[in-house]
């Protein structure tokens, strides 16, 4: 099968490299639409938190051993780094709703948009105030030779990215949706009043919600590393991607950034080979992506469009 | 010394037009937009093209320099501006990310990275502005910012003003009271940004040469915060937190300590001028200045009846 004049083999391996970049993509979207599906706001802060975990972890990491010597001590080592960055991000998502968030809860939206955008800035400049702007290289905790099945390859951190993101978003999706926490969390964001009223603590469930997609953040921040690099502005654009995944498929809506996000990091990977656009306007397929849904279906497309009522 | 104060009167000047169409944008309406600086590059790169490379004159460059980014508004803001303000925010972000890599990658038309040298200086009843000579220069910029200044309070305080704040305030209530929101948002956002590409042009035209990285997503961060620390919706306000960021964001330069202080201090300054102005002084150091309505009203009806 020749689609595009591009051999079959050549399309696998597209198709690999497509569903590994959506899955990091799905799941920083998942933080996202998270809040805006409790909050109704966008945190621009999502990326930098991102990124502070990926370097707490990364320092950890290499605290705790020399990845290049190999193992089963450095695979225990980097198991215990990403716990570390998930709970660190996951803090830190706490702190700035506390800080930032909470004392405008009950303004116009423009304030804590405004006031996410001035934490995203602060925590970006503190890091490469703190930590230098060169990159950083993030060693991976075992062999990386990629293993060949025909003429496509993947390798072993690709297959690891496809692993951790689904064990994630499956058990995100059945927490919210069988647990008696995902209940309240659920309620919170269909109306917070009423579920104050039915006794749920709506401060601790906003809190709860900002801990998991922060440690999702930092999970996906992990794996952006290894295949990547670190970098004071790595959660800028990836934050911004991953925002439009979950526009895409429907922000607020948990199946919707899963999908979007997947969608997202195809077109991407597809957009460059398939129709030929050139590495250097490769960002601006996001941009037009969600240009094109807000025309055409501005709620995204796992929700039905609603009219907005008073 | 005396010349170094001159410039930072100049640059006060052209960012002051820059933001107080940003002001139009958030402060008026109440959208967040995140790419005033894409706007001024694009009439900062309008003019250097048209001016090195078609040869045109000046002023017609800094017309058409207004008008191209005014189109770019349009095309941004009529698919989002239908919906509600956040995606504003988002599409804005990633329209001034689109700009920058247009402008480093089409290599034929804006020199990529390595911007664009030797714009000529306008020229005016046969005198030529340059950029040695800048008290000239500074009458010049004076003269526009009053201009914009003035229309945009002539429009403030019209009917189409009011129109804006009642958007800003509820735009459902605004709908009821038979105010086509989409129209009043798409032509906001354009003057917002033709007065961003004037500012550009001036910019361009000014320094006499563009680089593609000078306007990027902090140089919008950077007007945002002038908006926010004067005051939203308050003109006047406006041009006062222009003079302040320019003079803080300056200030290392002109104390000569700027080796010591690194540049993420500044950014990280305007970070906290954004949370703390909203949390504790959400109308800025000014504030907004209400506005008589009972007199204009009776202004009006005597004018009515007359």
């Amino acid at each position: 099968m020749d689609l595009f004049n591009i051999p079959a083999n050549e399309l696998i391996q597209h198709l690999i490299n497509g569903l590994t970049l959506g899955a990091i993509y799905s799941l920083i979207a998942l933080g996202y639409t998270m809040v805006y599906g409790i909050l109704k706001f966008i945190n621009f802060a999502h990326g930098e938190i991102l990124m502070l975990g990926t370097y707490s972890g990364y320092f950890l990491y290499y605290m705790l051993c020399d990845p290049t010597k190999g193992g089963s001590y450095v695979i225990i080592a980097f198991a215990v780094s990403l716990l570390f960055a998930m709970i660190i991000s996951a803090i830190l998502g706490i702190t700035i709703e506390r800080i930032a968030y909470k004392p405008l809860r009950k303004a116009p939206r423009l304030a804590p948009l405004l006031s996410a955008i001035g934490v995203s800035i602060i925590l970006m400049n503190l890091a490469s105030l703190m930590f230098g702007t060169k990159s950083k290289k993030f060693d991976y905790p075992f062999d990386n030779t990629p293993i060949h099945f025909g003429d496509a390859s993947i390798t072993p951190n690709q297959i690891m990215i496809l692993v951790v993101g689904l064990i994630m978003m499956v058990s995100l999706k059945l927490f919210v949706d069988r647990s008696r926490l995902g209940k309240a969390m659920r309620a919170t964001s269909e109306n917070q009043a009423v579920a104050a009223l039915m006794g749920i603590n709506v401060n601790s469930i906003i809190s709860l919600t900002f801990a998991i997609g922060s440690a999702l953040a930092a999970v996906a921040g992990i794996l952006i590393a290894m295949e990547f690099k670190v970098y004071p502005t790595m959660g800028q654009l990836a934050g911004l991607k991953a925002f439009i995944a979950a526009v895409v498929g429907g922000i607020g809506n948990i199946t919707g950034a899963m999908v979007g996000g997947i969608l997202l990091g195809l077109l991407e990977t597809f957009g460059v080979v398939i129709i030929g656009i050139p590495q250097g306007l490769k960002d601006t397929i996001a941009f037009s992506v969600l240009i094109i849904i807000l025309l055409v279906k501005p709620s995204g497309l796992l929700i039905k469009n609603r009219r907005e009522k008073v | 010394m005396l010349d170094f104060i001159l410039l930072i009167v100049i640059y006060i000047i052209i960012y002051s037009i820059s933001s107080l169409g940003l002001n139009l944008i958030v402060g008026y309406t109440g959208m967040l937009s995140l790419c005033q600086a894409a706007f001024m590059g694009i009439g900062a790169y309008s003019t250097a093209v048209l001016m090195t490379a078609g040869h045109m004159d000046f002023w017609l460059a800094l017309l058409s320099s207004g008008a191209i980014a005014a189109l770019c508004g349009i095309l941004i803001g009529i698919p989002t501006l239908r919906l509600r303000g956040d995606y504003l925010a988002i599409a804005t972000l990633g329209f001034g990310e689109i700009v920058k890599n247009v402008i480093l990658n089409w290599d034929s038309v804006t020199k990529g990275p390595m911007g664009i040298n030797g714009i000529p200086g306008p020229s005016l009843f046969g005198y030529t502005f340059t950029s040695m000579e800048k008290l000239p220069w500074l009458f010049l910029l004076l003269f526009f910012l009053a201009a914009t200044y003035m229309l945009i309070r002539v429009m403030i305080r019209s009917r189409v003003g009011r129109a804006l704040e009642a958007i800003r305030e509820d735009e459902i209530a605004a709908s009821a009271m038979g105010i086509n929101i989409a129209k009043y948002k798409v032509g906001v956002f354009t003057t917002g940004a033709f007065c961003g590409g004037l500012a550009g042009s001036f910019f361009a035209a000014y320094s006499q040469s563009v680089a593609p990285l000078t306007f990027d997503f902090m140089m919008s961060i950077m007007i945002l915060c002038m908006v926010v620390l004067g005051g939203l919706g308050n003109s006047f306000a406006t041009v006062i937190g222009t003079v302040l960021i320019v003079i803080a964001s300056e200030l290392p330069r002109l104390l000569g300590i700027s080796h010591i202080i690194p540049a993420q201090m500044n950014q990280i300054l305007f970070g906290f001028i954004l949370v703390f102005m909203m949390i504790y002084r959400p109308q800025g150091i000014i504030g907004r200045i209400k506005l008589n309505y009972g007199k204009m009203m009776k202004d009006e009806i005597l004018h009515m009846e007359r």
